[in-house]
């Protein structure tokens, strides 16, 4: 795990991207602190997905710039990288490969010894109650297991930092509910969550919530405050009184 | 009393080894906005991809407006509107090329329409000359949905229109539909969103390829009988942790700010929070609730 001396793991200064003319990220400033769980929200459209890509290192800023797990997102982007964890909306698991092969294929991508993905191997399968899976081919799990899978697995480095965009998207409520268990026992553990959802239920799972809108933060506080400020009972509210306000 | 529109009967399809659908029987009304909610492998597309014609059941009928599925596909593909769960359109003609496009295919022109679709299409129409491929989530199921009125059909099918669709998308698409039923469509959808449930007329619960239950959203909330509790305290998840493990609690699960439990017997409020105190080292603010038709269908999930 990568030691994070100061007190915020993700810090974005005026990180911009545009595309052409438009502008889909404009300046934003925010900060993560170790073990929080980030929620980070918006409409389709308003910049989250360019957002995250921007600070996994998958796409360039055109202006401004991020540490994340203590390396620059300009400077550094593979140290980036190499300290995170990222779960993408479209599946990062291999559905040839039996349950136990993604993890061991993830671990040895990520650098760990041999004995280490061994013992990784047992403590997931273990942890997603999932040990009679083993041999069985990722492609034949419901959805719901394999959003376990793809987390536990996004984590086989111990990142100080994971990325989670949309996890819970499409699968039944029991589901959606264990998979937030999961998020808590990591944030636990000491490992930041940094989360997209349109459930907005979630949201009030979340340390603290960032609602984005046309490139913009437009808010962020914990769901209580935001509530108390927009005089809401729930997060949907709020979202919607944000989102659709700038429509 | 309405009509029956849509008459399902002792409907069957397996995969190999997979019963996908095992023997489901359904009426449907003419008008009715109509539900269907289920875990992830339910059934639910196979039974839509069925009555839109796309795939054969291996035994059973279904009837829509009295047109057989298997033996009048030919008619009914005219008459029917189907947007699949994945995005289906041309990802690299632009907004207008795929509205002229799928409304060619038809037989029918965007203007001779226009009126139905008018309302969901000014959403989009500044972006017309757009690829579908660069559009966002909401402008592309607005889009989805504009292609499948295009031939005015009176039997509108949805599968997962608002999944990955942020929550403001959701409600301009739910009014949409109200407007739709409005103009006399019968409208099936389903969804994994239990609020946009409470929208419809009717909902039918699909587990493991079986219909456990039809019925009013309202209904189905009344009929839930267990206790149930809403508790919060200063940490929901050691809350929930602690929850778990106390014999009088029958499931304990997230629910926003709150945890929704349900006890295998009813208590005071006072009784149970000494008890969550006693046994879990925890004090939680707690007050009975009425369930939602989440808290009803995660309980006949359990089941």
């Amino acid at each position: 795990m990568s030691r994070i001396n100061k007190n915020y793991i993700v810090r974005a200064k005026n990180l911009t991207k545009r595309f052409g003319d438009f502008t889909a990220v404009n300046q934003i400033n925010f900060e993560v602190e170790p073990g929080e769980i980030f929620g980070f929200l918006g409409a389709n459209g308003a910049g989250k997905t360019t957002a995250m890509r921007m600070l996994t290192g998958l796409l360039k800023a055109t202006d401004g710039d991020a540490h994340v797990a203590g390396h620059s997102i300009n400077g550094s982007p593979e140290k980036v990288k190499y300290s995170i964890g990222y779960m993408s909306q479209k599946f990062s698991l291999y559905d040839d490969l039996k349950v136990y092969e993604n993890i061991r294929l993830y671990g040895g991508i990520y650098g760990l010894t041999g004995k280490q993905i061994r013992s990784k191997i047992e403590d997931i399968l273990e942890e997603l109650n999932m040990t009679a899976l083993r041999n069985k081919l990722v492609r034949d799990l419901p959805l719901g297991w394999k959003q376990k899978l793809a987390f536990s697995v996004a984590l086989v480095h111990d990142p100080a930092v994971v990325f989670l965009d949309e996890p819970t998207s499409g699968v039944d409520p029991i589901t959606r509910r264990s998979f937030w268990e999961l998020i808590y026992r990591a944030a636990r553990r000491g490992v930041t969550v940094f989360v997209t959802t349109h459930y907005l239920d979630e949201a009030e799972y979340c340390d603290r919530v960032s609602i984005m809108v046309n490139g913009v933060i437009e808010a962020l506080d914990t769901p209580q405050k935001l509530k108390e400020k927009y005089h809401a009972r729930s997060m949907h509210e709020v979202f919607v009184h944000l989102a659709r306000k700038e429509q | 009393m309405q009509k029956t529109f849509v008459r399902i009967e002792n409907l069957t399809k397996r995969y190999g080894e997979v019963e996908a659908l095992r023997d489901i029987s359904l009426d449907i009304k003419q008008g009715e906005l109509f539900g269907i909610i289920g875990p992830d492998g339910a059934g639910k597309t196979t039974l839509m991809r069925i009555l839109v014609t796309l795939i054969l059941p291996d035994s059973g009928e279904a009837a829509i407006n009295g047109r057989e599925v298997v033996k009048d596909w030919k008619y009914l593909r005219k008459h029917i509107g189907y947007m699949p769960g994945t995005f289906s359109l041309y990802e690299d003609l632009t907004i207008e090329e795929n509205l002229h496009f799928f409304a060619t295919i038809f037989g029918t022109t965007k203007e001779e329409n226009y009126d139905l679709i008018k309302e969901i299409y000014e959403h989009i129409e500044p972006f017309k000359d757009r690829k579908a491929g660069q559009l966002s989530g909401g402008m592309k199921q607005k889009l989805a949905l504009s292609c499948a009125l295009i031939h005015r059909p009176d039997f509108l099918v949805l599968d997962e229109p608002t999944t990955g669709i942020d929550a403001v998308s959701r409600v301009e698409l739910w009014e949409m539909l109200g407007k739709l039923k409005d103009e006399g469509l019968t409208i099936l959808v389903s969804t994994p969103y239990m609020d946009e449930a409470e929208l419809c007329d009717r909902v039918a619960f699909l587990q493991d390829g079986v219909i456990t239950e039809v019925n009013a959203p309202d209904t189905i909330k009344k009929e839930f009988d267990q206790p149930l509790y809403a508790m919060n305290s200063k940490d929901n998840y050691e809350l929930l942790m602690g929850l778990r493990k106390m014999d009088m609690v029958r499931s304990a699960f997230l629910f926003g700010e709150n945890i929704h439990v349900v006890t295998n017997h009813s208590y005071g409020e006072e009784e149970l929070q000494k008890a969550v105190l006693e046994e879990a080292g925890i004090r939680a603010n707690i007050r009975p609730i009425h369930a939602g038709i989440e808290d009803c269908f995660m309980s006949r999930m359990m089941d």
